[in-house]
């Protein structure tokens, strides 16, 4: 609402001042800010960021190298085309964005660094960045003590919320409770068997899941297994899967592992097509590396998948592709990621100031109509009200939506209940 | 914990499982076989074992492109002649390493790990660049998905037979280019004396590069296999390059019955412990029975005699 409003006030302006600057040549001798087709520096930024008349600076700041580089490669894609694409919409408040970037290179000391280096040398008026909930819990503090911006990616466990920080990903209720109803309603399950990566997003994923299993949907939970990040041999727990013959395998395991199991699943005879199975850490990207004929027929539940047909996607999937190349495929995180940049802008422009404090202030309620994954809008504990949806993988390595909520789900970083 | 089942559902349960701790077994070997020779025959702590061991998984995924393009109606054998590549790729790249970096490092055995190390990160970036940050799937034919059906309830995944038929090959390769050829006695009198090997007219410079190259070179097949049942990325090595090590110090260096004997080990422990609690613990415990033992028996299982 209130960026239509600005836009309206800023055209008419700008026409002014192109017809004054016209008139009266000698006047261009004078400082530049008197002419300013946008507000006045001063006025939307009273804080010392790195914002000129023409440019307003902020960050990038992730993994480009080390083990993470897999997973945020996409991120990194997915921001520059949002900016490329906010810049060619003539910017934020007249301001073109300039972006520097940094490498967190997998390693979250390096990010709590180079996140103080963008704030305290650069002077960014945002950054978009971090991917695993480690990094973030490294940059938080920095962007806390230094009151930076961070707009963060990822779908994680949840159990926290900042001032400095929108969570542009889902937190774990948004994304498991809804897959778990549906998979409970539509496959009548009653057992289930989970398996994830031994850190904090599996564990805590598995702890809501299975309050919701056993509470809410009076369904068993026969077996949860986590295996150390890296690990390649899942024979064992694949055996005991055979054993126990759950209704659904809930899996969160991550990165190289991912590939792992799901290879060896498919040796072993599992056929995903009569055995449910349920994943919350698998998109696009990962499938690129497991090989489509090996996880098709599994379901992934999670706000955005590439093949969604929506205005929106149409425009942003076709976009992605001719910059980033035509055998790019984009991952739930990555759509994430793109909302970064222009949820900033959306918010810069309702705040009508770059100032971090009146950003973080006019945050809640700012709303994206033109987001890949549909309508999304930014809560009160900054996370993002959006919906869950379910899909199924196919040979092809996308998926094939099969439900998605009625309503947009509420974010609960906190949820009672489930702790 | 078993009283809900069936005795025919345990049992094939416990023949498969049985199986999954062969297949765990087959994969130590393959991946500890090339670092037991650099590490066992040379000394060299080889660091970048693993990106060796991904340099054979990229060729396969090279090969399989190819045939997918240019001869789809060979794409079903298209494996055999992936594995031959990826051995000269790794075993070419090995001997150009030897060549350049580790020959001049031979009497600083602790720098050769600096230097390996090193080694490792730059093929991890040059891996990224070339090939893309992000992993590829390699597309296997039909036959080597899946599983045979051995009864009705017991199921055996083709790609673990073939790791082991494929480990057994190599095994049996190693031990008789070792142990019965010319210049398997050629190595081994280099590792016994090196300065005497020479006297008597062996050219260790040489024996050097080809072992050197020979293990590099099995970690590229091991590479290429572990493509069916892992995944290929440019920090892919990283997830075998503990486990290598591990089997290796266990079972003692200059041993390859050693590394046999402790790759049975470790991996039937392991599979035992995660069928029975979970595979975060299973791994805590036996890495603990490693120590302990590696505590009261500090040169491995089996030990060369050699005079110091």
């Amino acid at each position: 609402m209130s960026d239509e409003a600005n836009k309206g006030l800023l055209s008419p302006l700008r026409r002014k001042l192109l017809m004054g600057m016209a008139a009266v040549p000698a006047l261009t001798m004078l400082p530049r800010g008197a002419f300013a087709q946008a507000p006045a520096t001063s006025a939307v930024n009273t804080t010392g960021l790195a914002v000129t008349d023409t440019e307003v600076t902020v960050g990038i700041l992730h993994s480009a190298t080390g083990t993470m580089a897999i997973s945020e490669t996409g991120s990194i894609e997915a921001e520059k085309l949002a900016i490329e694409q906010i810049n060619a919409a003539g910017g934020v408040l007249g301001r073109k964005i300039k972006f520097i970037q940094e490498d967190g290179a997998s390693d979250w000391p390096t990010f709590a660094e180079k996140a103080k280096k963008l704030l305290v040398n650069d002077k960014v008026a945002a950054i978009m960045g971090c991917w695993t909930s480690a990094s973030r819990k490294a940059v938080l503090p920095v962007v806390e003590q230094y009151n930076g911006m961070l707009y963060y990616p990822t779908f994680y466990e949840g159990l926290e919320q900042s001032k400095n920080v929108i969570y542009t990903g889902q937190e774990a209720t948004q994304q498991i409770l809804a897959g778990l109803n549906w998979i409970a309603k539509e496959k009548g399950a009653k057992t289930f068997f989970f398996i994830g990566s031994d850190y904090i997003w599996p564990r805590t994923s598995n702890k809501i899941a299975r309050k919701h299993v056993e509470n809410v949907l009076k369904g068993k939970v026969v077996g949860e297994e986590y295996y150390p990040l890296g690990n390649t041999q899942f024979n064992s727990v694949i055996n005991k899967i055979k054993l126990t013959k759950p209704d659904v395998i809930f899996t969160d395991v991550v990165g190289g592992s991912n590939v792992a199991f799901y290879k060896q699943l498919k040796a072993a005879g599992i056929d995903l097509s009569k055995q449910a199975l349920l994943t919350i850490s698998v998109t696009e990207d990962e499938i690129d590396g497991i090989g489509g004929e090996n996880i098709a027929g599994a379901y992934a539940c999670m706000k955005y998948f590439q093949s969604l047909d929506n205005p929106n996607n149409k425009a942003f999937v076709p976009a992605f592709k001719k910059m980033w190349g035509e055998k790019t495929v984009i991952g739930d995180v990555t759509q994430a990621a793109y909302l970064g940049p222009w949820l900033w802008k959306l918010t810069v422009e309702k705040a009508g100031s770059f100032d971090v404090d009146k950003i973080a202030a006019a945050s809640p309620g700012v709303e994206f109509k033109g987001a890949p994954e549909g309508y999304v809008r930014i809560h009160e504990n900054h996370h993002l009200w959006s919906k869950t949806r379910v899909g199924r993988a196919k040979l092809d390595g996308q998926f094939e939506l099969i439900y998605e909520t009625a309503d947009l789900v509420e974010p609960d970083p906190f949820p009672k209940g489930y702790q | 914990m078993f009283g809900d089942y069936s005795l025919g559902d345990l049992g094939s349960i416990f023949v498969m499982q049985g199986f999954a701790g062969l297949i765990l077994f087959s994969v130590y070997v393959l991946m500890a076989l090339g670092l037991a020779i650099i590490f066992g025959q040379m000394g060299v702590i080889n660091m970048a074992h693993g990106e060796f061991m991904i340099l054979g998984a990229y060729v396969t995924w090279m090969t399989s492109n190819f045939f997918q393009a240019y001869l789809p109606s060979l794409f079903s054998g298209y494996f055999f002649l992936a594995m031959i590549l990826a051995f000269v790729a790794s075993g070419a790249l090995g001997m150009l390493v030897e060549w350049a970096l580790i020959r001049h490092l031979y009497k600083r055995p602790l720098d050769t790990l600096l230097a390996t190390w090193g080694l490792s990160l730059m093929l991890q970036q040059a891996y990224r660049s070339v090939f893309g940050a992000r992993e590829v799937g390699v597309e296997l034919p039909q036959w080597m998905l899946g599983s045979l059906q051995v009864t009705d309830s017991i199921e055996v995944p083709i790609n673990g037979v073939f790791v082991m038929c494929l480990t057994v090959l190599i095994t049996v390769a190693v031990a008789y280019v070792l142990y019965m050829s010319r210049w398997g006695r050629q190595v081994r009198a280099v590792v016994q004396n090196r300065i005497m090997a020479g006297a008597v007219g062996i050219n260790t410079e040489k024996v050097d590069r080809y072992t050197f190259g020979l293990g590099c070179g099995i970690a590229g097949v091991a590479g290429s296999a572990f493509t069916m049942i892992g995944s290929t990325g440019p920090t892919s090595g990283q997830l075998y390059i503990v486990d290598t090590f591990l089997v290796v110090v266990f079972g003692g260096a200059a041993s390859l019955l050693g590394t046999i004997a402790s790759a049975f080990s470790i991996s039937q422990t392991q599979s035992t412990l995660e069928f029975f609690m979970s595979g975060s613990m299973a791994k805590v415990l036996t890495l603990l029975a490693v120590v302990g033992i590696l505590m009261l028996r500090p040169q491995g299982l089996f030990a060369l005699k050699v005079r110091k």
